[in-house]
């Protein structure tokens, strides 16, 4: 019984992965979202897993948390954001999808490797769970640098910090209140972004951050 | 007695196959055309039609070589052997040895190379089209599909279906490797049997067709055997992932008979729901550009990639 408890969680973290490719695939603005509140449904499946297994309540809590308003509140927010600036039209990314595919495994690989090295005597649920939860965050990462528009960097940073709390909910101990003060901080970083957004593209008619680097004294 | 025993059992697998292929077929149409509100041909109709293009006279191009005429057949013999290799009802039948993944694949393979060829024999533009557009989806869809062998092969410790099969009905436990061999194997799936996000397999005389281009010179028996050999296919696959990924119910050697009705009564199960789900996929979403195909079945050979990597660094995925 207990190896099928850890076989699940496992399906679990993988499941995040695999939707954290998904994000990197998706290159339509409403697409984006839909798989973005998918990521989160997936997270709060597997944090509240993880509190079944582990025997701690309040982990409840963290995935209600994640799935009011990550899967929720986030989403619907973005679509109006999104659907205000008029550009629900395909994200140009700097490199192809194959490229970006495959460094995204190149991060998956480096995750497994030196999670699972650096590791080698942890428990065993929190060894393999904190290496993809590090490919979750390395892949937010590369979303916000291979994406040029605004509001998809944005969905790649809110990825990244679903990751990091995979990996808190992983590793047993994180109290409480850490929990609930990231998930606000979270939710106040999107509201200033959200601000920043409308700002920049009242500046410079657009939300690609390439004009942000143009207007820097790069312009030609 | 054991042998002649083994041989029928073998010998109704690969009638089986060869009669439900059309069913299959007809079931999907049917399920399709009630998912979007029409009422829908019945489901015996696949039937009819092959009977109806055996007795029809056929048309050849003037320029139509042997290998024209040649082809369907050896397309058709390829598919039906690989389709009958795949433990349907019950594992360990008399050839079950042969059953291998690989060679599963590398028949597949030999059909796909034929079928290129017929489309460019006559030497029409759209058979050219197709044929070329076809290669290049399985330099991806190839790949793929022998990187899902090696994460189940890895996982089950065989490529034989019927081995890897027992393993599946065994071992209790989930594995992430093989989810990601799961949702590679649906995507290969899809885009082998031209269906809806690759290919629309319901229309002719498009720009974006691909298995339908190259088939466009056929008429009479000819068509006849290669629409089968197409039928064949979608079978293949779904009593592909039916048997690695949903073994229950397939009779072990040494069973008596009402096991093997059991076995037979679940294989139509899985059939009739393989069926479902790919209409399901089909009708809720939209057939994609050709030039994102590519990216679509990168994503294939991507996770069978991911679910080898993943057996290799760690025992327990």
């Amino acid at each position: 019984m207990e190896r099928n408890f850890l076989d699940i969680a496992h399906m679990l973290a993988g499941g995040l992965v695999l939707t954290s490719f998904m994000l990197l695939y998706q290159d339509r603005m409403y697409g984006l979202l839909n798989v973005f509140a998918l990521h989160a449904v997936v997270l709060s499946a597997s944090v509240a897993w993880q509190a079944y297994i582990q025997g701690a309540p309040h982990l409840y809590v963290t995935a209600a948390i994640a799935l009011v308003l990550k899967a929720i509140v986030i989403p619907v927010a973005l679509h109006r954001v999104v659907a205000r600036l008029g550009i629900h039209r395909t994200i140009e990314t700097v490199v192809g999808i194959g490229p970006t595919m495959l460094a995204g495994m190149g991060l998956v690989a480096l995750s497994m490797v030196v999670m699972l090295k650096a590791t080698a005597t942890a428990d065993p649920l929190a060894r393999e769970d904190l290496a993809f939860a590090l490919s979750v965050v390395l892949l937010g990462l590369m979303m916000m640098v291979t994406r040029r528009n605004a509001v998809s960097q944005v969905v790649g940073f809110m990825s990244m910090e679903n990751g990091l709390i995979l990996a808190a909910t992983g590793a047993k101990g994180m109290p409480l209140v850490v929990e609930i003060s990231v998930a606000f901080s979270v939710l106040v970083a999107f509201v200033v972004i959200g601000v920043f957004l409308f700002r920049i593209r009242e500046r410079f008619d657009s939300v690609d951050s390439q004009t942000l680097d143009d207007f820097r004294g790069e312009r030609r | 007695m054991d042998l002649i025993a083994a041989l029928a059992i073998q010998g109704l697998q690969m009638a089986l196959v060869l009669a439900l292929a059309p069913l299959l077929l007809g079931f999907t149409r049917k399920v399709k055309a009630r998912l979007l509100r029409r009422r829908g041909p019945s489901i015996f109709q696949p039937y009819r039609d092959l009977l109806r293009l055996i007795r029809k006279e056929v048309v050849l191009a003037e320029n139509a070589s042997w290998l024209f005429r040649s082809g369907p057949y050896m397309i058709f013999a390829a598919t039906w052997v690989a389709a009958a290799l795949v433990p349907t009802f019950a594992t360990g039948l008399h050839f079950s040895w042969t059953a291998d993944l690989i060679a599963i694949t590398a028949l597949i393979g030999t059909a796909r190379f034929f079928l290129a060829l017929l489309g460019m024999d006559v030497g029409t533009s759209f058979g050219g089209i197709g044929a070329s557009r076809e290669m290049m989806f399985a330099t991806l869809a190839e790949p793929a599909m022998i990187m899902i062998t090696f994460t189940v092969a890895l996982v089950a410790g065989s490529t034989q279906l019927s081995a890897i099969a027992q393993f599946m009905l065994t071992s209790s436990s989930l594995r992430v490797s093989l989810g990601l061999a799961l949702a590679a194997l649906i995507i290969v799936a899809l885009a082998e049997n031209a269906r809806i996000p690759v290919d629309n397999p319901a229309t002719h005389l498009e720009l974006t067709m691909v298995h339908e281009a190259m088939l466009l010179e056929y008429s009479g028996r000819h068509l006849a055997v290669l629409e089968f050999a197409a039928a064949l296919k979608l079978l293949l696959y779904i009593s592909l992932i039916g048997c690695i990924f949903l073994p229950w119910g397939l009779a072990q050697p040494g069973d008596g008979v009402a096991l093997y009705a059991v076995g037979l009564v679940t294989y139509v199960g899985k059939l009739a729901l393989g069926g479902f789900l790919l209409v399901l996929i089909e009708t809720s979403i939209a057939k994609m550009r050709v030039f994102r195909v590519p990216d679509f079945l990168g994503i294939a050979l991507m996770l069978g990639l991911l679910g080898t990597l993943l057996r290799f660094v760690s025992r327990s995925f």
